[in-house]
């Protein structure tokens, strides 16, 4: 059921919380100003920090098609625009050859919709029934500066142009997700035309919020050890890789597949994995720094009983 | 829901964003006429009723990147309390150009010498320079290649750095993953091929296609402790240099904290470059925190500009204050995570030099190349051995390991 833009930035809190998103009213201020002024939204943040989720979120509740551009390097128009299907073009010709048809009428059969194979970024500009669709770019400093530029192009105007063929201008603009891990900066022209947004990690509260609607099967004690483990994690000055929201989630649901009901040394070496993806770190933690973590941790939900 | 304030109220919003813009231009933000545009729209969309809401709409719109949040949170909460205060802040904010190298007088050379041209001693003298430059012979130009730039008196030093400023530095190029048409190409690029066929019909006559190539992105790091300040200034003139003609160039300076010196390199001038370099940076010819220097690398920007298989040059005489205290760890996580990564070390200059420190032997290990970094030859060398693919990885530490295994004996 497609649904108008929300009216205001409480509502746009309110959408998001209807698709279990769990965010901060500053991210809702930035959503809310892309949604109503038609401009692209630029999310920055590390590696699981939800930013994929915000676009995925979107498209459910307000019932729009989801159109997901993964970049990559060397991604090119003829993977993220369009490209013509030349085998059939090829046997089109031969069929041509064969029923005398002039040059002419060929080159204009063949260069026709119908040999058209269209990528995420046309097919974003396409009208469709349930109203202009979500366009997630994602991981955009993946791609090369080249690309870049030819997005530029693409969401200043909304439109692409195919030279046998002719432009395609979207009729309504597709609400676009821009998301990037910062493994490079992206050109300050590009963020200039979007509204740009950084995810941070959670605070503790938000991320117990998130973990109760993401893992619901996680005992209520076990949530709050689980969060607070991760955000002493987070305050570690020398880890490398700082756990994301996705692996809070994912420890938790680990912790509930192996029927633990309170963290433990143990349990926390064992599942360590989970958490931190670098061997450097892992080896930092497991162990007495992780017992240490966790006593800090026990100590202080004590105390706030 | 629309700011649907009085027409004069209005006015003066719009007149105290457009100064809230000049503001935050003051302080360094990128805010173009563009933005302050898309501010009042904003604006207009949440409203002024609820002051964070206005906040973020603003942050949205002004802020590009996140360590420009800090200076727009401030600038925000001084301005719209009061206009006036922001100015007079800024005024006592605004970084003096304290500068403790003993040559930062010579960094304005130029301008000196523009300044000075009215006064006719002056100008003979520096004409009677540039006849010496001239009839510089073959000779002498081959001993100040191999004259060590510790030892070179301040002209040489001068002619020293108009060399390295011509010295072309030339990467060898990786391949991308990207094509283009190439009549000698692996692959067939079909669409070419098909319009080919359309205008000549008949014969099918395959066009074809290649993998581009393009040089990798380089990052220097340099090192500018006191043990080091000899070759410092004539470094930066080499990263200037290198930094210039090419996009994907990073610049990182070291002592016991780490400063990124890329944006203030971009300025064409190299005396104006280094002067903004040299505002930016507090720990000139202090001591050494190579270990702790290296984990802020690590963390704050190994991720963001070490993709696409940098060439990392890593200029340094490997003295560290801190004995090597969590160097190797970080020296190996920065080579990780690069293509090749290059130790220019001005000490291995001396025939019997040996990797004696502690900070030295926990370096070595990790790098693919050890080269020396003294006088114009080694540059030239350096030169010609990127232009080259690098040596199997690791090269230095195999060269070096008998070494390292005496001294740990």
């Amino acid at each position: 059921m497609p649904s108008a833009p929300p009216a205001s930035v409480s509502d746009t809190l309110a959408l998001l919380g209807r698709g279990s998103y769990v965010a901060d009213r500053s991210l809702a201020t930035a959503v809310h100003l892309a949604l109503s002024l038609k401009r692209p939204l630029f999310l920055e943040g590390e590696a699981g920090t939800g930013k994929t989720e915000v676009a995925k979120v979107l498209a459910e509740v307000l019932g729009r098609k989801l159109i997901r551009l993964q970049c990559y390097e060397g991604l090119d128009v003829a993977s993220a625009v369009y490209e013509w299907n030349y085998a059939r073009q090829m046997i089109e010709i031969r069929l041509a050859e064969s029923g005398r048809e002039s040059k002419d009428t060929v080159e204009e059969e063949i260069f026709s919709e119908k040999f058209l194979i269209e990528r995420p970024l046309l097919l974003a500009l396409k009208p469709d029934l349930a109203g202009p669709p979500v366009l997630l770019i994602d991981e955009l400093d993946r791609a090369d500066e080249p690309f870049e530029a030819y997005l530029l192009e693409v969401l200043s105007d909304f439109q692409v142009s195919i030279p046998e063929l002719g432009t395609v201008k979207a009729s309504a603009p597709p609400i676009v997700v821009i998301t990037s891990n910062r493994t490079r900066e992206i050109h300050d022209a590009l963020k200039r035309r979007c509204f740009y947004y950084w995810i941070d990690y959670p605070s503790a509260e938000r991320e117990l919020a998130i973990l109760k609607l993401k893992a619901p099967g996680t005992a209520a004690a076990l949530s709050r050890e689980v969060v607070a483990f991760v955000q002493k994690l987070r305050a570690t000055p020398d880890l490398f890789k700082l756990p994301g929201i996705a692996e809070t989630i994912d420890w938790a649901h680990a912790l509930s597949q192996l029927d633990v009901l309170a963290l433990t040394p143990e349990a926390i070496n064992d599942t360590l994995g989970v958490l931190l993806k670098y061997q450097d770190d892992i080896a930092r933690i497991q162990g007495s720094e992780a017992e240490r973590l966790l006593s800090q941790v026990k100590a202080e939900l004590a105390g706030a009983k | 829901m629309e700011g649907a304030s009085s027409p004069r109220e209005g006015g003066q919003l719009l007149a105290n964003l457009m100064y809230f813009a000049r503001a935050l231009r003051a302080a360094g933000l990128p805010v173009g006429p563009g933005q302050v545009l898309n501010a009042v729209e904003a604006v207009r969309q949440v409203g002024i009723e609820n002051r964070a809401d206005f906040y973020w709409a603003l942050h949205a719109v002004f802020v590009n990147r996140r360590d420009q949040h800090d200076i727009f949170d401030q600038a925000f909460h001084i301005f719209w309390r009061n206009p006036k205060l922001l100015e007079k802040m800024m005024g006592l904010l605004l970084p003096s150009l304290s500068v403790a190298d003993p040559e930062a007088q010579e960094m304005n050379r130029r301008l000196a010498e523009a300044l000075a041209e009215g006064q006719p001693g002056k100008t003979r003298e520096a004409e009677q320079e540039q006849e010496f430059d001239a009839a510089m012979s073959f000779s002498e130009r081959e001993v100040l290649r191999r004259m060590d730039f510790e030892q070179m008196s301040n002209a040489e030093m001068a002619r020293a750095r108009e060399a390295v400023r011509r010295l072309a530095l030339v990467l060898a190029e990786s391949p991308t993953r990207r094509f283009a048409v190439n009549p000698r190409g692996a692959r067939i690029d079909m669409r070419a091929t098909l319009r080919a066929q359309l205008r000549s019909g008949g014969i099918i006559a395959l066009k074809r296609k290649n993998r581009v190539s393009r040089p990798p992105p380089l990052v220097v790091l340099c090192d500018i402790s006191g043990s080091m300040s000899r070759y410092t200034r004539l470094f930066l003139h080499f990263i200037h240099a290198v930094a210039r003609d090419r996009g994907r160039v990073h610049a990182f300076l070291f002592g016991t904290r780490l400063t990124n010196i890329t944006r203030h390199l971009h300025t064409r001038d190299v005396d104006e470059a280094l002067d903004r370099v040299a505002a930016s940076v507090e720990d000139w010819s202090g001591g050494t925190r190579i270990g702790k220097s290296l984990a802020a690398f690590n963390r704050r920007w190994s991720r963001r500009v070490l993709g696409q298989g940098a060439v990392v040059l890593f200029i340094s005489d490997g003295l560290d204050r801190d004995g090597g205290a969590g160097l190797a760890r970080e020296m190996e996580r920065l080579h990780k995570s690069c293509r090749r990564l290059i130790w220019l070390n001005p000490l291995l200059r001396y025939a019997g030099f040996a990797p004696k420190s502690l900070g030295m032997r926990a370096i070595l290990p990790h790098v693919d190349e050890f080269r020396p970094v003294h006088n114009l030859e080694s540059l030239e060398a350096l030169a010609e051995a990127l232009k080259r693919a690098g040596p199997r990885r690791l090269d230095a530490a195999q060269h070096w390991r008998p070494e390292l295994e005496k001294r740990a004996g």
